[in-house]
């Protein structure tokens, strides 16, 4: 019986080892795949910080080796079981000193590389082009100096995806309606703000992570050496919906950047003439509650929940809510201006005026609401103006 | 009667230390008076208690209490992370318990349970009767509960609780803040209030508690190192106070301290948090360099290799701990020239602490080892937070630091130094002492089941992050891209398993409690210090008379 629990135990012993050892050895092997390490990414910078990561990666290894192969060692050898007797020394200033001074010249040599390349990060001048890219809940906005081009990139993956209900997809929770497009070989230079709290723009492949913050504006840069899409996510925690808010970047040869940068003009200005075509149009209250239940779960849901509930204490309800439900003028301020000093964002610039007419009409007759109102995009195109007008008067 | 000892810590502290024949003969009287005062019962004696050891008990027990509340909202986080997709809770509820998980490991479990050890053991090491102000010791913990329970309660409002992260950044903690932000500030104030309240009496029963002949370089090195921490301890937790009194005036009475349109900068909070919580970094890893000193001699059979250099190492590294703080936020976009003070230093600190790494495995070499449990753990503690150590260093370096930074990496490198550092450490202390409290030895088996089981799923728990964080997985989030599913199936599990482990020692500890093989007076026989010299379980009363140390 003895010898059987005698065995049972080495036997649990050397599994044990075996699974360190195994875990040790498959650790080693996905470090040298690019899956589960840094990437190098796709431009000098990013190259010479992988070096930089692999290089004091591989210093700790050579300093964990004699460190825990002495502990080890002496472990095996100096065990008491074995017969060791005790040594009596407990103290010596050389060593002491020798164990302070390497370490010292180490840090320095690991110093010197790091020195080199955070002042080469940091050297945002002379460059090419120019991007504004501003962090809101939970989205990007990208503003091409010098271009009037800009817009919102907003997170493409569905709800139904992330509820399990849909099928997850290659890219899921990385892909992105309206993607930044980039030159390759060129200097660029971000400036990063944000609209409401903290977010972080990364993109791993560049090694450009940088703070947006309320207020201020960050710099970073980047040149990116190959054609391809890169993508990043949000770093700093930004409330709800921060594990959904993705970077993808698309980088091209310089043709076709500037051939993407006519387009986009183009688009701009016919989405533009299609908003001033709206004005005049009046649509159906079924086509508004359609385009408006579409505008509700992409950018509404998000906090008031897809069935108008809300979270008590943190988003207030849309169903019965006084808003929602009260005077028009004041749903459509709400959604034009947003509340400051809350979550509530201003979405004037992010929605059509079409686009809130539909949603304000979603919201007074769906969600559990009944008030009959229909609002036509002239309604709020009319609001928009009266409210220039009323902040020019008060000027 | 209770004023007795107030009055008999009086004596001592008043008596000359060189005149030691004085100081014994004055209290040897008083404690002839006393011999009959043992242990009140029932509930009163743990609500009123003015004895270290009472006190140091509630805070170990409160501390483990903690440590399973926070770890079942790690087994929630871990639990949603097993699969991609959203299938057991809504994002804004992950939030809360990344947030309230952090809050209570570090301040509820982690904190407490140092302060239970430096209750229970500084007096019996430096032959003081008890804690130096015995009534602040019993309010110093009573307030504790209230301030987790008004946390907890918290996540029970409308809005539910704390979602910023432990870190609450403004102005997600301000303006984007949850309506229970007050109720998150004000226990973050009692638990500031009771941390000082114990670090004062720390420093206090130190500095005029010891007994004659316990000069400072005397000191078991859990002493000093206790010393340091209360010292930081004073130093940062008002800053951490200032820090939430800002986001309660910002958030509710209209100041802009963090808010840009009013004047203020969000970076700011950043700055005024680190420098609170850097220091705290170390708050919570000091006393467990003092641990292991204890019991790597102790199962070596050999004194503490580099005694001086340890002191003056843990001296260093408090200081450093101060000029550290911006490593944490890097990102946020400071200065070049600031960006390297703050690698270099925080690169310096590796210095010092290698330094205690070498002791430790010099205190090893050539000794004769036994592999007790509480060696065990000690051991487990030197490589785990060695390797949490490197990652540190790596994360030190700015142009790496801007790919690791809120990462799975950040939080393998901080889990590998509290859980498998800290924790660790503090197992390490409760097998060790564990005799001393119970007068029973533990259940051998039984605590190397939870040895192996801690030891190896806290690796496959933690160590597979390292790889998430670099493939690119940021933190805090309920859900993720498809090709981090596999390592985060695996993280999962170790979790659970680790979590699972926990509860062989909440067993154990009882099973201890209640019986087991009589423990000696020096319970291992190699052990040194004056905690040996008196019997166990430690009476009620220890140190009465104080002892010669020569």
């Amino acid at each position: 019986m003895k010898g059987l629990k005698v065995t049972v135990w080495r036997l649990i012993k050397w599994m044990c080892v075996g699974f360190v050892a195994q875990l040790c050895s498959t650790s080693l092997a996905i470090a040298e795949e690019n899956t589960y390490n840094m990437t190098k990414g796709v431009t000098d910078i990013s190259g010479k910080v992988y070096d930089l990561h692999m290089l004091i990666f591989y210093i700790c290894c050579a300093i964990a080796v004699v460190v825990f192969g002495a502990m080890f060692y002496s472990m095996y050898h100096h065990r008491k079981s074995k017969g060791a007797v005790a040594a009596h020394f407990h103290e010596s200033t050389k060593v002491e000193v020798i164990w302070t001074v390497i370490p010292i010249i180490i840090l320095v040599l690991m110093a010197i590389p790091a020195t080199k390349t955070l002042v080469a990060m940091e050297d945002t001048s002379q460059s090419d082009l120019t991007i504004k890219i501003t962090g809101s809940q939970w989205k990007w906005h990208y503003s091409y100096f010098d271009e009037e081009v800009e817009f919102f990139s907003l997170l493409a993956t569905s709800q139904k995806a992330i509820d399990g209900i849909e099928e997850k997809g290659a890219h899921y929770l990385l892909e992105v309606d309206n993607p930044l497009v980039l030159p390759i070989n060129r200097k660029v230079r971000f400036l990063l703000t944000s609209d409401d709290v903290i977010h972080s723009w990364w993109v791993p492949d560049f090694a450009v992570k940088k703070d947006t913050i309320p207020g201020f504006i960050n710099e970073a840069w980047t040149r990116i050496d190959k054609p391809g899409v890169y993508r990043g996510q949000c770093a700093e925690l930004c409330g709800r919906a921060h594990g959904f808010m993705p970077v993808v970047v698309h980088a091209m040869e310089e043709a076709d950047y500037e051939q993407w940068l006519m387009d986009k003009k183009a688009e701009i200005a016919k989405a533009k003439q299609e908003a001033a075509a709206s004005l005049t149009a009046t649509l159906s209250k079924q086509e508004l509650i359609e385009l408006g239940t579409q505008v509700y779960v992409d950018r509404c849901a998000v906090c008031h929940q897809a069935n108008g509930a809300g979270i008590p204490g943190a988003f207030p309800a849309i169903t019965g809510s006084k808003i929602a439900t009260g005077d028009i003028a004041t749903h459509i301020d709400t959604i034009v201006n947003g509340r400051p000093g809350t979550a509530m964002q201003a979405f004037a610039n992010q929605l059509t005026d079409k686009e809130i007419a539909a949603v304000v009409t979603y919201q007074r007759n769906g969600l559990g609401n009944d008030t009959g109102d229909v609002i036509q995009a002239s309604d709020v195109n009319a609001f928009k103006a009266e409210q220039s007008g009323t902040s020019e008067e008060g000027q | 009667m209770k004023t007795s000892k107030p009055e008999l810590a009086e004596n001592i502290k008043s008596a000359p230390a060189a005149d030691a024949d004085l100081s014994r003969a004055s209290s040897a009287t008083l404690v002839d008076e006393h011999d009959h005062h043992e242990a009140p019962k029932g509930i009163t004696r743990w609500l009123y208690s003015t004895n270290h050891k009472d006190i140091g008990t509630l805070y170990l027990w409160f501390s483990f209490i903690m440590f399973l509340t926070g770890g079942a909202m790690a087994m929630i986080i871990r639990a949603e992370l097993f699969q991609p997709g959203l299938q057991l809770v809504e994002p804004q509820f992950f939030n809360q318990m990344t947030t309230v998980h952090g809050l209570i490991m570090v301040f509820g479990a982690v904190m407490p349970a140092f302060t239970g050890l430096a209750n229970w053991m500084i007096p019996m090491m430096i032959g003081a009767p008890d804690m130096a102000l015995p009534r602040m010791n019993n309010l110093s913990f009573w307030i504790l509960p209230f301030a987790f329970l008004i946390l907890i309660a918290s996540l029970f409002t409308e809005g539910g609780g704390p979602d910023f992260g432990w870190t609450f950044y403004a102005p997600l903690s301000t303006t984007y803040g949850p309506d229970s932000t007050a109720l998150f500030v004000f226990s973050v104030h009692i638990m500031g209030i009771s941390s000082i309240m114990g670090a004062i009496n720390v420093i206090v029963t130190i500095v005029n508690m010891r007994a004659p002949g316990m000069t400072w370089f005397k000191m078991p090195m859990f002493v000093w190192t206790w010393l340091i921490t209360a010292f930081l301890l004073i130093a940062v937790m008002p800053v951490l106070a200032g820090a939430v009194t800002m986001i309660l005036t910002d958030k509710y009475f209209g100041t802009s301290f963090f808010d840009a349109a009013g004047g203020g900068d969000p970076v700011m909070f950043q700055h005024i948090f680190w420098f609170f919580g850097h220091p705290e970094v170390y708050i919570m890893i000091l006393p467990s360099f003092g641990i292991v000193s204890a019991i790597i001699p102790a199962f070596s059979g050999k004194k503490l290799f580099g005694y001086h250099s340890m002191v003056y190492a843990t001296c260093s590294i408090a200081l450093l701990s101060f000029l550290v703080w911006a490593h944490h936020m890097f990102t946020t976009g400071m200065p070049v020239f600031a960006e390297l003070f703050f690698m270099y230093c925080t690169m310096l600190i590796a210095v010092p602490t290698g330094v205690k790494v070498f002791n430790w495995v010099a205190t090893m070499w050539r000794g004769a080892m036994t592999f007790e449990t509480p060696m065990l753990f000690a051991i487990a503690f030197i490589i785990l937070f060695t390797i949490g150590g490197f990652s540190g260093l790596m994360l030190a370096i700015v142009p790496a630091d801007f790919q690791y930074h809120d990462t799975y990496f950040v939080v393998a490198h901080f889990h590998y130094v509290l859980v498998s550092g800290a924790v660790f450490s503090i197992m390490a202390a409760a097998y060790y002492w564990l005799p001393k409290w119970t007068g029973h030895m533990y259940d051998h088996k039984l605590s190397l089941w939870h040895f192996w089981c801690s030891v190896i799923s806290v690796n496959v728990l933690f160590f597979p992050m390292h790889f998430l964080g670099l493939a690119g997985m940021p933190r805090r989030i309920p859900d993720y891209a498809i090709q981090f599913a596999d390592v985060n199936q695996i993280v999962s599990i170790g979790g659970f398993a680790f979590g699972l482990s926990q509860l062989i020692f909440l067993w154990l500890v009882i099973k201890c409690i209640r019986g087991g093989e009589k423990a000696k007076a020096r319970s291992w026989e190699r052990a040194e210090g004056l905690e040996w010299t008196v019997p166990s379980p430690a009476p009620h009363h220890t140190f009465s008379t104080p002892p010669k140390v020569d």
